[in-house]
């Protein structure tokens, strides 16, 4: 068997990342393949958001902002790029990507574009062709959100990046794939893994799920953070791996963080439901099969994962007008402090009855941060804290008299109880509530495209 | 037996699905993680809860990695895009679940 290598390393892990990540990776070692994973649901609702009042906007802008730092090296240094950075706008991101490309005079660099994740425009040939969207959740109809659509995206998979990759692409942009996906398509394409080749995809896949949120699986969000060392200079995560389908996670030698059992075995549980089941879209990956050991210092093994057949249907994330919400904080300090947010919050809601725009109980929101908010019902109660941070808000289906409540607020640090400050971050503004609906569509009713084309 | 904490024995992670959270368990050594499978059951999860799972929790067993996943069905009030809450993404309910105080025989904390 040959014992070619391939290095795969996530550079960000969400919208939001550490824009040092992906610059440090491509100067702190070796990696062949520098992924960005940017589309959480969250996400997602915030770039439909964005695109609602720009239409040239709703990609990861942070994307194309580190190509123009990267790009160089990378041609210089032949490390290739994928990123689920087009959001619900992709070909606003190629724009956007090629121009800083080209601002540079970097010559023969290919970018890569995967389409047909974006179904929105096709919904009512989809759905008079029997497509049911019910909401995977809770299996309501998608009739009663029908009207109220904002984006629907299929959640592709390797397959296609893979195929812009054999077409010589050095950058392969997407809009909405599988986290898992970004890492599996480079390995389809360099060990040219059958798509029927279960275990190894699976394996695969296990590799992005540990990858797909940066250093959480190198040291971050660990329990036993003491062990971390040298949290600035935290190592991004890098998965080495074998034909076999079995791979290391490390990271850049000097680096900070920590690679152990404990450090992945903690990012193998992040966000994972039944783990016999593991639902993707080339594969069902069985994470009850993955055996891990620890081969060296900051270096992890995963072998033996077992994989199965993919279902017949892709996932499709969906996005939803679903209303406004505001929240508006004050920081309150004692004696009495939990006592006197309670008066402010009911003279705030008052107040707002006195402004014709009544907010009904279910509607209201109330959180009193430093009362155990977190850790309701778990830690004791403090009932008389120093200082406390108020977070009122509401939800509602009115914009303009959300916003009336970002305007009672400050009113209390002069015309309230004694104690009360912290204003800076101005006043509160109402915004979208975008719902999300996740649902099923039969694969043979999604048609991917890919093209290449040479900046 | 001895009175410790979850998170003298364990470490733990969570992340978010909709409006339900998971919170991974992983054992210190296969000795406790055969302890936590007995005691660590749905009900006590969601007895330890109760005020922030609203739904049913449901267990799953991940030998290989000694540990226990538990999904906490309606713990978000709403989910990440709906909710006003601060831990919208349940983020630290694993660090949560991880101040559990269990009784654990002597010979499994040498």
């Amino acid at each position: 068997m040959s014992d070619k290598k391939v290095l795969v390393a996530n550079a960000q892990g969400f919208w939001g990342d550490s824009m040092l990540g992906p610059l440090r990776l491509v100067d702190e070692g070796p990696i062949d393949y520098l992924t960005f994973d940017y589309l959480a649901e969250v996400t997602m609702s915030i770039m439909q958001k964005q695109k609602a009042r720009d239409p040239a906007l709703g990609y990861a802008t942070d994307f194309v902002k580190l190509v123009g730092r990267i790009a160089r090296k990378c041609k210089d240094r032949n490390i290739k790029i994928i990123a689920n950075a087009g959001g619900v706008n992709l070909k606003a991101c190629l724009a956007a990507t090629k121009k800083v490309i080209a601002d540079q005079n970097i010559a023969g660099v290919r970018i890569g574009i995967v389409e047909g994740d974006d179904i929105l425009g096709r919904l009512p040939e989809l759905i008079a062709s029997g497509e049911k969207f019910a909401n995977l959740d809770s299996g309501e109809s998608i009739e009663n959100v029908r009207a109220r659509l904002t984006s629907a995206n299929v959640y592709i998979g390797a397959k296609s990046i893979a195929d812009a990759l054999a077409q010589g692409a050095d950058i392969v942009i997407v809009g909405r794939c599988t986290d898992p996906t970004l890492a599996v398509a480079p390995l389809v394409h360099e060990f040219g893994w059958s798509m029927e080749d279960y275990d190894k995809l699976a394996s695969a896949t296990v590799m992005g799920h540990i990858l797909e949120c940066g250093p959480q699986c190198t040291g971050g969000n660990y329990t036993n953070w003491r062990e971390v060392k040298d949290l600035a200079r935290i190592g991004y995560p890098i998965g080495e791996a074998s034909a076999d389908g079995s791979f290391v996670v490390t990271k850049h030698q000097g680096t900070g963080g920590l690679v152990s059992v404990q450090t992945v075995t903690s990012q193998l549980l992040y966000e994972l439901g039944d783990p016999k089941n593991y639902l993707g879209p080339d594969c069902i990956a069985d994470f009850t099969t993955i055996q891990i050991s620890q081969e060296g210092p900051d270096r992890v093994k995963i072998q033996g994962v077992k994989g199965r057949a993919p279902t017949p249907t892709y996932k499709v994330s969906m996005a939803y007008e679903n209303g406004y919400k505001i929240l508006g904080t004050l920081c309150i300090s004692g004696p009495d402090a939990v006592e006197k947010a309670h008066w402010i919050a009911e003279a705030v809601f008052e107040r707002m009855e006195m402004h014709g725009a009544p907010i009904p109980p279910q509607a209201r929101f109330l959180e009193l941060f430093g009362t155990n908010v977190l850790y309701k019902g778990i830690a004791p109660k403090l009932e008389q804290p120093h200082e406390i941070m108020m977070r009122i808000g509401a939800k509602g289906p009115d914009r303009k008299k959300l916003d009336l409540l970002g305007t009672e607020i400050a009113p209390f640090v002069t015309g309230g109880p004694p104690g009360v400050t912290g204003l800076a971050a101005g006043r509160a503004r109402a915004s979208e509530i975008v719902g999300y609906w996740p649902a099923l569509i039969d694969k043979n009713k999604v048609k991917t495209s890919v093209t290449v084309e040479e900046v | 037996m001895a009175k410790v904490k979850l998170m003298d024995i364990a470490i733990a992670r969570s992340g978010d699905k909709g409006d339900s959270s998971n919170v991974g368990v992983m054992a210190n050594t296969p000795e406790l993680y055969e302890f936590l499978r007995e005691k660590l059951t749905p009900d006590v999860v969601k007895g330890f809860f109760r005020e922030i799972c609203k739904g049913e929790v449901v267990r799953y067993e991940i030998p290989n990695l000694r540990a226990l996943n538990f999904i906490l069905h309606d713990s978000l009030g709403g989910g990440g895009t709906e909710t006003l809450i601060t831990d919208a993404q349940g983020k630290v309910h694993g660090l949560a679940m991880l101040h559990m105080e269990l009784d654990v025989p002597d010979n499994l904390l040498r």
